[in-house]
Formats: structure tokens, C-alpha cells, sequence
């Protein structure tokens, strides 16, 4: 039932994700961020059950980590770190799968603003813009008319506000708080958040 | 709902004078929902050899990632290219190892021989291989592709 988007634009990326942890019927938690920083300019937006997201998440952000202490300071680049997770979640896919949907976006001074979709069963595609779950119904068609190339960071974030502003109206699910983020050549940022991810 | 039809994509692979074509989709789907319009199917290992990989995006990935590792080491030892003949019957092998649990990919590969002869081969997903002399598809509309 997660909601996560991404959309690019010129000298960086934009993900947001809905806020809500929920099973059955019951909401256990409406501040959880679901988008977490693998590297200083890279930053994934991870959706399906909770203990998958953490776990899988985690797992990337301390290995990446790991490298970076191990090759001598040497970052990975985004590229580099999207096939990773694609690799990790391959491997697992026949042992003990991870059911998670991902959008990692990241920053290079080369590539500029990138955005990777990576699906559960590890099918990996750089896009310029993407959508994990139902969302996708109601805001693919909206980016679709809305992106363009050359974008600026405030035109993206419109466009986020765009579909979630769709997701408030037509999806059946209530999803009153997003988080969005937004990685550029400064680093991952937060944009907003419905509520504090650090509140108790 | 089967898995070999859950991203979707159509293969075609064909043999001229002295030359081999091939040409497949863009598309990666998630059943009915179109992701992405680049995605790439067929992959060149050489100058004169081209796999087309048809089936589970994530499988389409990793049987290249595998395809690509098993050429270079081939390279490496033998020190001489991969011929598309070699090729196939490393792949038909690849994937009927995993016979009881199988990549989710029916390739077609289409190359030249040493004498610039046209090869193309396909098999199924455990690497029952066909080899013709005049076209091989592969994918969710074969039955198109073959004229129906």
C-alpha cells in the first residue's frame, strides 16, 4: 500500500514517500521515513512490509558504507550502487526473497540527477521519473505529461506535489503525511515531511 | 498469470546473405503497466555475436551479467573470441543446470561463424536448443512474430 515517487531534473533527484506503517487494520505509525541514505549523495525510497524495507535497506546503506571505509574513501557512484542493491536482491530472489520495490536516485558530477527503478524480483531500469505501487496508477500518467528535460528543483517538487495532491484525492487508502527528498550536488535533504520521522 | 509473460517482450532473430538480423522491443511492463520504453533485450557480446533475451526482466539481467562472466573467462583461457555456436551450447548448458528451478529466459542468438556464415539458435528456458537457417522468435507474441 506504500506510495513512492521519484522524479528527476537538471543537477539532481526528488523521491517522496508516504509516511504510514500499516498492517491489517491497523495504522501502527504515521512519521516513518522510508527514504534512507545509502551515501552522501545517493538515497533509496524502499516500499513493502516493514521488516523487508529496514532489513534490506540497512543491509545497503552498511555495505556501501563498508566500501567506502575499505577502498580508501572511494564512493561508489550511483550506477555502481543500483546494480549493487539489483545484485544483492537477485541473489536473495531464489533463497529468501526481499519483497521490497525501490526507487534509488542519486547525484554524480558526470551523470547529473539519476533515478533507478528496482522491483522486488530485481528487474533494474534507470528512468527519468517512476512510481512503486498503486501510486503509480494515479501519478505515472501525470508525470508523464508534466516532466520534461532541463527541469528545475522547484518544478519537480511541483510535480510531486501534483501526485500526491492526485493520491489525497482519488486513492482509497488515506495517506495524510509524505516525506520528500532531495539529493543534489549538496547531498540528500529534507524537502518536507507530514510529520517528524524523529518524533516519538 | 505466467511468469514468462509478466514483463513481456517479443524476440525475432533472422538469416540473410552472409548476414544476421535481430531486433526485439523496448518495453518492460508490470503485466499491464508500461515502466520504462529503453529497456534493453538484446545485448552484443561481439562484433559478430548478438543473445536476444526474452522473459523475466530480472532474469534478462542476471543470464547477461552470467552470459558476459562465462565469455570473458572463455577469452581469458582460450585466447580467441567466443563463436556463436560455442555461445549457444554454453547457454543451453547454463540453463539446464538450474533445471529444477530455471532462469525465467527463452534466448535467440544470432551471429556469424568464422567463415561469416549465419548462425541462429533458440531454446527454451531449459536450454532445449533449435537450430534453423532461416528465423527464430522468441517472447509473449511468437505467435505474431511467426505469421498468425
Amino acid at each position: 500500500m506504500d506510495s513512492v515517487l521519484g522524479v528527476t531534473y537538471k543537477g539532481g533527484v526528488i523521491l517522496a514517500a508516504d509516511q504510514g506503517n500499516a498492517r491489517s487494520i491497523l495504522m501502527y505509525q504515521k512519521n516513518l521515513d522510508k527514504i534512507t541514505s545509502l551515501s552522501g549523495h545517493t538515497a533509496l525510497a524502499c516500499s513493502g512490509p516493514h521488516a523487508d524495507v529496514v532489513n534490506f535497506s540497512e543491509f545497503i546503506a552498511k555495505n556501501i558504507k563498508l566500501y567506502e571505509f575499505s577502498k580508501d574513501g572511494t564512493v561508489l557512484s550511483t550506477h555502481a550502487q543500483a546494480n549493487y542493491c539489483r545484485n544483492e536482491l537477485a541473489k536473495a530472489l531464489r533463497k529468501g526473497p526481499y519483497q521490497v520495490n525501490n526507487l534509488l536516485g542519486g547525484f554524480d558530477k558526470k551523470a547529473g540527477g539519476s533515478l533507478y527503478f528496482l522491483d522486488y524480483l530485481a528487474s533494474l531500469q534507470k528512468v527519468n521519473f517512476g512510481a512503486q505501487g498503486y501510486c503509480g496508477h494515479f501519478c505515472l500518467s501525470i508525470m508523464d505529461r508534466d516532466w520534461k528535460e532541463g527541469l528545475t528543483k522547484d518544478e519537480a517538487v511541483e510535480i510531486i506535489k501534483h501526485c500526491i495532491n492526485e493520491i489525497h484525492t482519488r486513492f482509497l487508502i488515506a495517506q495524510p503525511n509524505f516525506i520528500i527528498k532531495n539529493i543534489d550536488a549538496n547531498g540528500v535533504e529534507i524537502v518536507s515531511f507530514g510529520e517528524d520521522p524523529a518524533s516519538a | 498469470m505466467s511468469i514468462l509473460e509478466y514483463n513481456g517482450g517479443a524476440m525475432i532473430a533472422m538469416a540473410g546473405k552472409d548476414c544476421v538480423g535481430i531486433a526485439s522491443d523496448n518495453r518492460l511492463g508490470i503485466q499491464l503497466q508500461t515502466v520504462a520504453t529503453d529497456f534493453r533485450k538484446v545485448f552484443g557480446l561481439n562484433d559478430k555475436l548478438f543473445v536476444g533475451l526474452a522473459g523475466l526482466a530480472s532474469d534478462v539481467q542476471t543470464v547477461h551479467q552470467i552470459l558476459k562472466f562465462r565469455q570473458d573467462l572463455y577469452e581469458l583461457r582460450e585466447e580467441r573470441e567466443m563463436t556463436p555456436s560455442v555461445l549457444s551450447n554454453l547457454l543451453s548448458n547454463l540453463l539446464y543446470e538450474k533445471r529444477f528451478g530455471p532462469y525465467f529466459v527463452e534466448p535467440i542468438v544470432a551471429g556469424l561463424t568464422k567463415e561469416n556464415k549465419p548462425f541462429l539458435s533458440g531454446m527454451d528456458l531449459i536450454g532445449a536448443p533449435v537450430y534453423t537457417d532461416d528465423f527464430v522468435v522468441s517472447g509473449t507474441c511468437t505467435g505474431n512474430l511467426y505469421g498468425m
